[in-house]
């Protein structure tokens, strides 16, 4: 169905810099690029919104296609070494906690070569046990299995060995002994004339396989925990492997060890440390989960930074990625005089079309507005590739909907190495928390589904046709610059979900808010979730979905805090800083089968509260109209509340009703549930529209609610919603100053 | 877990005269059920344009594996799509077909 996808190396774009687009065809021998500025990417036929422009650029025209694989699970390697390679006997053995283990072959420790068959592998097996396999070069192969299959989720110490003297190979795994079950400890024996070096790098997690274009890839990875491994000279006996397993730092006492692999060394890195004498360290790839609770861990500690030595596993997934690594088709110089905006590189490939979409902000220390559009970059990324819709047997009726998906649904279904979203569980139920915006994305892009940065357009539809002159600013570029690349704006716009922020863009937010900054909040659910940048991994958010709030997957208990910065992770309303003490309100309520509407408070009658209901009556009912069900109250909607922070003086000038049954109360606003958490009985599920100044001379204006924007456009954009909207962005956009009421 | 009657067919006819909800509470009891099936056994639908067609399908049980469309199973009418997959979901969870 798709036959071609692409994406880029950055999606914040500034004149004179270079953006390089990469892009596969899954079929098609060509392609058709064209620059688009992209106005409104909603494309649904009756709607008649859809706007883009077209925009001249050096790579328009015709390209050849060609398909790019990824090579997608995550796993360890360690450079070929003659450390590895001269071994004649040795011992190979962590503690692993497999919780696949009938998933097929997957390979634990490795120095494997398949042509010809050389070196070794400790390995699960077919049969979902665990075995050794050897091979000498001459075609010989060997396997040794222990003939029962390894338990799900528990941790069991494995080794196996070969004895140049003898030819003997051992194979031997020893579970922590439960208290409940009988898990399966016991060796094997079998013997190989020779095991010959494979002289290629030993990986952990994976064995190594090449593309069929010659690019070296992975595959059999292995899905569970690793901890401490260790490869030794010499064939070690039970308690020698024991010892070394159980020994933080075995080498000082057994000089037979040729690498101790300690995983709890950094944590938050990919790199890979040996506290062995032949310094064979290595590094990750694709970004499996480190700081995991490890075979040792005894939960007095949560923090992996204060207990590092517990938290010494890493989790590896077969389905983690974390760069693509397509080659560049074209790049792109962006021109001095391409006014900031947001962007797409259209592609078009036989019946099918897809939308790189990038965002250009205007060149440092300068602004062509007084309004910024801060684009929501970093919740399009915790979104990104989002499976939950056909992996979650819920979803259907938690959205009241029959499963209907798109063409980029069914690709994504049948393309595991395009990764998930943190919405996601991995092949083995663990939680997603990486989302890498370094491959194809699937939900971020014009003529997707009406949600992140589709439904976003609406708004930049409205700006477009109301003639509002705005810059765009990415989350990215808050988080890497602070308040500063806010403060030369009179107002900041958000998007219609601004759910995700890092410690960076809250602090940066708040500061701008609280100088003489104006931001209108038109959207809901939003300021909800801490999540991680970091400088180490370019492109991809962390995020821990800790204790509650609607989470969609449970995250592991003993891993709260996130291991790029070292943060407790989880709502921000858990953390001190909840939304209404940020921007007045915060997530009530979810509901997306039908909207309501909005009815004016006595607040909206107080003086201060004025310029925003210019033009519209005093017993009108606001938004009973929209294009996300029928109304401008839903999806999610937020409410004030002052025990979480909306400030004393703030008003709230509307609040909505007529909600339906399948709106229900977000479970981090209830401790026990109860009879009445819908939409038509409960009295605090509501949209709160909310204005506050602040002492800085800047004020806030929040319409707690994902579905208003998609009221803007009706009627040709001549609604009570656009009115509103309007006031209040023409009113914040001027140099007059509000001041704080008495 | 809520068992479907097969005999009422008279949800059936609700459901097939107004799919679009709202439903009355037994109906809702019954669409509930069919929306908790198990993914395998789910009949689904793909849009392949935008508001004008639909094809059914059925989810595979395993992630990466080709999801099956059933070229025969063509919709210009949403709400079409949505009474086929009623339909063959209330086959699979009752073992009936819709009378």
């Amino acid at each position: 169905m798709k036959k071609i996808l692409g994406y880029c190396d950055d999606w914040s774009a500034v004149q004179g810099g270079t953006v390089n687009f990469k892009v596969s065809t899954y079929g098609p021998d060509r392609y058709e690029a064209a620059l688009v500025r992209v106005i409104c990417g909603d494309d649904e036929p009756g709607h008649g919104l859809f706007q883009e422009e077209e925009i001249d650029a050096p790579f328009n025209g015709e390209h050849p296609g060609h398909l790019q694989p990824i090579d997608a699970g995550s796993y360890g390697v360690v450079p070929q070494s003659p450390a590895v390679d001269g071994l004649k006997s040795f011992t190979v053995q962590a503690w692993v906690f497999p919780t696949t283990p009938m998933k097929g072959e997957q390979g634990i420790i490795t120095n494997w070569a398949d042509d010809p068959a050389t070196g070794f592998a400790l390995m699960i097996d077919d049969t979902g046990s665990l075995a050794m396999r050897v091979g000498d070069g001459n075609g010989n192969v060997t396997d040794v299995s222990i003939g029962a299959p390894l338990a799900e989720r528990r941790w069991y110490l494995v080794s196996g060995s070969y004895d140049s003297e003898t030819k003997v190979i051992d194979v031997r795994q020893a579970p922590i002994e439960s208290t409940l079950e009988n898990l399966i400890a016991g060796d094997a024996q079998g013997s190989a004339d020779n095991v010959a070096g494979a002289g290629i790098p030993l990986m952990f997690a994976a064995f190594p396989a090449v593309f069929p274009n010659g690019k070296p890839a992975s595959t059999k990875h292995f899905n569970g925990k690793i901890d401490r491994p260790r490869l030794s000279a010499g064939a070690m006996s039970a308690e020698e492997i024991s010892a070394a397993a159980s020994n933080e730092s075995p080498c000082e006492q057994n000089s037979n060890i040729v690498a101790a692999w300690d995983f709890s060394r950094g944590i938050g890195t990919d790199d890979i440390r040996d506290t062995g004498p032949n310094n064979l360290h290595g590094h990750t790839v694709n970004l499996p989960s480190r700081g995991c609770k490890g075979h040792n861990w005894t939960g007095n500690e949560q923090n992996w930074q204060q207990a590092p030595q517990e938290y010494g596993a890493i989790h590896f997934h077969d389905d983690d990625l974390y760069d693509a690594g397509w080659e560049t088709d074209f790049d792109y110089v962006i021109p001095d005089d391409l006014r900031s905006g947001v962007y797409a590189v259209r592609l078009r490939a036989e019946d099918d079309e897809w939308y790189v979409t990038f965002f250009v902000r205007p060149k440092k220390g300068t602004t062509t507005a007084k309004l910024a559009f801060l684009v929501s970059t970093v919740t399009y990324m915790a979104y990104s590739n989002y499976h939950w819709l056909f992996h979650e047997r819920f979803a259907e009726a938690t959205e009241s909907l029959w499963t209907t998906l798109e063409k980029t649904d069914v690709f994504l279904q049948e393309h595991n190495e395009i990764g998930l979203s943190t919405y996601d569980t991995h092949s083995d139920g663990s939680g997603v928390r990486f989302a890498s915006r370094l491959r194809p994305i699937l939900n971020m892009a014009s003529k997707t589904p009406l949600w992140s940065f589709n439904a976003d357009t609406h708004i930049l539809g409205w700006l477009e046709s109301q003639g509002i002159e705005f810059d765009v600013i990415t989350d990215e570029d808050l988080h890497n610059e602070g308040a500063s690349v806010l403060e030369p704006y009179n107002a900041v716009l958000t998007g219609t979900h601004p759910e995700y922020y890092t410690t960076p863009m809250l602090d940066g937010l708040r500061s701008y808010i609280t100088g003489p900054g104006r931001l209108v909040y038109l959207g809901g659910n939003g300021f909800i979730w801490r999540c991680a940048l970091s400088d180490k991994f370019p492109g991809v958010l962390e995020l821990r979905r800790a204790e509650d709030g609607i989470r969609y997957r449970d995250e592991e208990p003993g891993e709260y805090y996130l291991e790029l910065t070292g943060e407790y992770g989880g709502l921000w309303r858990r953390l001190g800083m909840p939304p209404q003490a940020v921007v007045g309100v915060g997530t009530i309520a979810c509901g997306f089968d039908s909207s309501g509407y909005y009815r004016r408070t006595e607040d909206s009658f107080n003086p201060r509260a004025g310029f925003i209901f210019e033009g519209i009556e005093d017993d009108e009912i606001i938004g009973d109209f929209g294009l996300l069900g029928d109304g401008a109250s839903g999806s999610e909607i937020d409410a004030t509340d002052p025990m979480m922070g909306t400030p004393a003086h703030a008003l709230v000038v509307a609040s909505s009703e007529g909600h339906s049954e399948n709106t229900l109360i977000c479970p981090d606003e209830i401790g026990f549930h109860h009879a009445a958490m819908d939409g038509v009985q409960s009295p605090i599920i509501r949209a709160d529209m909310t204005f506050f100044e602040t002492p800085g001379g800047g004020a806030v204006f929040s319409v707690s609610s994902i579905a208003w924007a998609a009221s803007l456009p009706h009627n040709g954009y001549d609604n009570n919603v656009a009115r509103i909207s309007e006031n209040v962005v023409r009113r914040f956009l001027e140099d007059a100053p509000f001041t704080m009421p008495k | 877990m809520y068992e479907i009657d097969p005999s009422r067919t008279d949800l059936v006819e609700e459901f097939r005269n107004n799919p679009g909800g709202p439903f009355s509470r037994e109906l809702t009891l019954v669409v509930n059920r069919l929306h908790v099936m198990p993914m395998a056994d789910r009949h689904i639908l793909v849009c392949t344009k935008r508001s004008r067609e639909w094809v059914l399908a059925k989810m595979p049980t395993v992630r990466g594996a080709k999801m099956e469309l059933y070229d025969d199973q063509v919709f210009d009418d949403y709400y079409k799509g949505v009474w086929e997959v009623f339909k063959r979901r209330w086959k699979t969870v009752t073992g009936q077909d819709v009378a």
